[in-house]
């Protein structure tokens, strides 16, 4: 692949679902290296922006292109975690079955799982420290475990681009310090979008910020000052603890609905 | 049961239910996990109309009723796919409509009356030979496209969207696997009724799904549930004279609920033994 080339070139894209406008002439580049953190409220097109880049829908208006190619086309070399790891639950599957699904490959529709593939399957969990837990059953697992086992699932794949959905939704704190730090570390070979809505890991890991809210509006990490957050927040990361940093996001929000 | 196997009706009748529980466990499985009960339900009943159409025109049975199944099964996988929210009101319309065309062309044609009870429950104490060797067939040709496309089956049952971006043909897929529930559904219904149909595919992988480590021991393991139900709805129905359809059903149902009781009872007893443990090791810690 070309290094100048970005990863993902997104152009001009729009995109509503039945007439409601989600997404508005949103552009973006995904380079090599890039560790992109996405924020913005509810509703706001970010997991329709991750779709889109998937290929997983289409663009209403402007293109996407995946190392080059249309993004259906190229969305194997991307490795995706869902938002949402609790559809199916009660699935007879085991973790270590989940992870094999990332050793699907297009054109590859008929080969044999070999014994390499499991290996490298292993590996991920083990990765993820989920190994001892490879032959549960998904529906045994809690909501963090299921969570690492998609992310294995994901890594599996060999990805150029991860690109995660609130990855650390049923994470608890101590665990989101340290799978951020999991983050940074694979961020040495693979680039990272990561939808989040914790401020205190865009300024410690991530290289720069989207913000997404129907317009996407992308700031480099030199950008991402205590005088942009404060002017986002009326406050500054250094002054407040961040329980106080969220509630004062919310009160603003709160505040914002009222007045609108 | 030995002295009612002597009779080749009931020899017949064993291997028909034995032969639906083999085809029901493996497609049963793919109708729970991927909850298209309610859509197998529509393709039974619209398989009315196949049967009405069959009659007026003459046809042969299995080609008319066949094919307007599948006709009709791929208009309800259309829809899913496009318009998932509108896609069961569009089912119920058409479950009514084609079983509703059925009875109107039933009336229509001349001279002949089919007996819409034998449509709900079957009647496997008729089960002529012949049908045995279309279900063989048919068992072996069912087997043998999901061993095929097992892995990818797995996938989109799992995760849509995942398999769609590992390069899995989620489309023609889907498309197959309803195809082959319907051919399996008009074959099945054929022997044991539409209504035993849906039970044999709904039940035994219910029960099987909480034991089940894969989809491979769940088509194993519900096969083997379905046949013991049948096997033991046979004997009733032999023994107390009871319809044959409706005892198997029965004999499902209450298996169900009692592994219900089975699977709260378990659950009931871990969390108290974690409680147990907990109140144990607090004791310790104060000591």
């Amino acid at each position: 692949m070309n290094m100048n080339h970005p990863i993902v070139e997104i152009r001009n894209v729009s995109f509503d679902y039945s007439g409601e406008i989600v997404l508005q002439d949103v552009s973006l580049d995904i380079r090599q290296g890039d560790f992109i953190a996405m924020i913005g409220p509810n509703g706001g097109g970010k997991t329709t922006l991750l779709k889109l880049i998937l290929g997983l829908l289409k663009p209403n208006r402007g293109t996407i292109r995946v190392m080059g190619e249309p993004s259906r086309k190229a969305s194997h070399h991307i490795g995706y975690v869902p938002q949402n790891v609790n559809i199916n639950r009660s699935f007879p599957i085991t973790a270590m079955d989940v992870v094999m699904m990332g050793k699907l490959e297009p054109g590859r529709q008929w080969k044999r799982q070999t014994a390499s593939d499991r290996r490298d399957a292993m590996e991920a969990l083990d990765r993820m420290e989920m190994a001892p837990l490879a032959d549960r059953k998904i529906a045994e697992l809690s909501g963090g475990q299921r969570q690492r086992v998609f992310i294995a699932r994901a890594l599996v794949t060999q990805p150029q681009l991860l690109l995660l959905d609130e990855p650390t939704a049923s994470i608890d704190t101590k665990g989101q310090t340290d799978f951020y730090k999991l983050l940074k570390e694979l961020n040495q070979d693979i680039t990272i979008l990561v939808v989040c809505h914790d401020l205190l890991v865009i300024s410690t890991y991530a290289k720069s910020m989207a913000c997404m809210n129907r317009r996407l509006h992308y700031h480099d990490h030199n950008d991402i000052t205590g005088d942009m957050l404060q002017s986002m927040y009326a406050c500054t990361v250094e002054e407040v603890c961040p329980v106080e940093l969220v509630t004062q996001f919310h009160q603003n929000s709160f505040d914002k609905r009222v007045k609108g | 049961m030995i002295e009612a196997l002597q009779f080749e009706f009931m020899r017949n009748a064993l291997i028909a239910g034995l032969l639906a529980s083999i085809i029901c466990g493996i497609m049963g499985t793919f109708v729970v996990v991927n909850r298209i009960v309610f859509l197998s339900g529509g393709i039974a009943h619209a398989a009315y109309g196949g049967i009405g159409l069959a009659f007026y025109f003459g046809w042969p049975f299995l080609l008319g009723t066949i094919g307007f199944s599948l006709a009709a099964a791929m208009i309800m996988a259309a829809i899913t796919l496009t318009a998932k929210h509108r896609a069961d009101s569009v089912i119920g319309v058409i479950w009514a409509l084609g079983m509703a065309f059925g009875i109107i062309l039933m009336d229509i044609t001349p001279g002949y009356n089919v007996d819409l009870m034998s449509y709900l429950f079957g009647s496997i104490l008729s089960v002529p030979r012949s049908d045995l060797w279309i279900m063989v067939g048919l068992g072996l040709l069912i087997t043998a496209l999901v061993a095929l496309y097992y892995k990818n089956l797995l996938a989109m049952s799992y995760d849509e969207e995942f398999a769609r971006i590992r390069g899995v043909p989620v489309k023609t897929l889907y498309f197959l696997l309803i195809g082959m529930l319907a051919v399996t559904i008009v074959l099945v219904i054929q022997v044991v009724g539409l209504i035993l149909v849906i039970a044999l595919l709904t039940i035994p992988p219910l029960i099987m799904e909480q034991y089940a480590k894969s989809l491979f021991q769940m088509m194993v393991g519900a096969g083997i549930a379905g046949a013991l139900f049948t096997v033991i709805g046979l004997w009733l129905s032999y023994t107390c004279n009871l319809t044959s359809g409706a005892s198997i059903i029965m004999v499902s149902g209450i298996a169900y609920f009692l592994s219900l009781l089975i699977s709260r009872i378990r659950i009931a007893i871990k969390t108290r033994s974690k409680q147990n443990n907990g109140k144990l090791k607090n004791m310790s810690s104060r000591s």
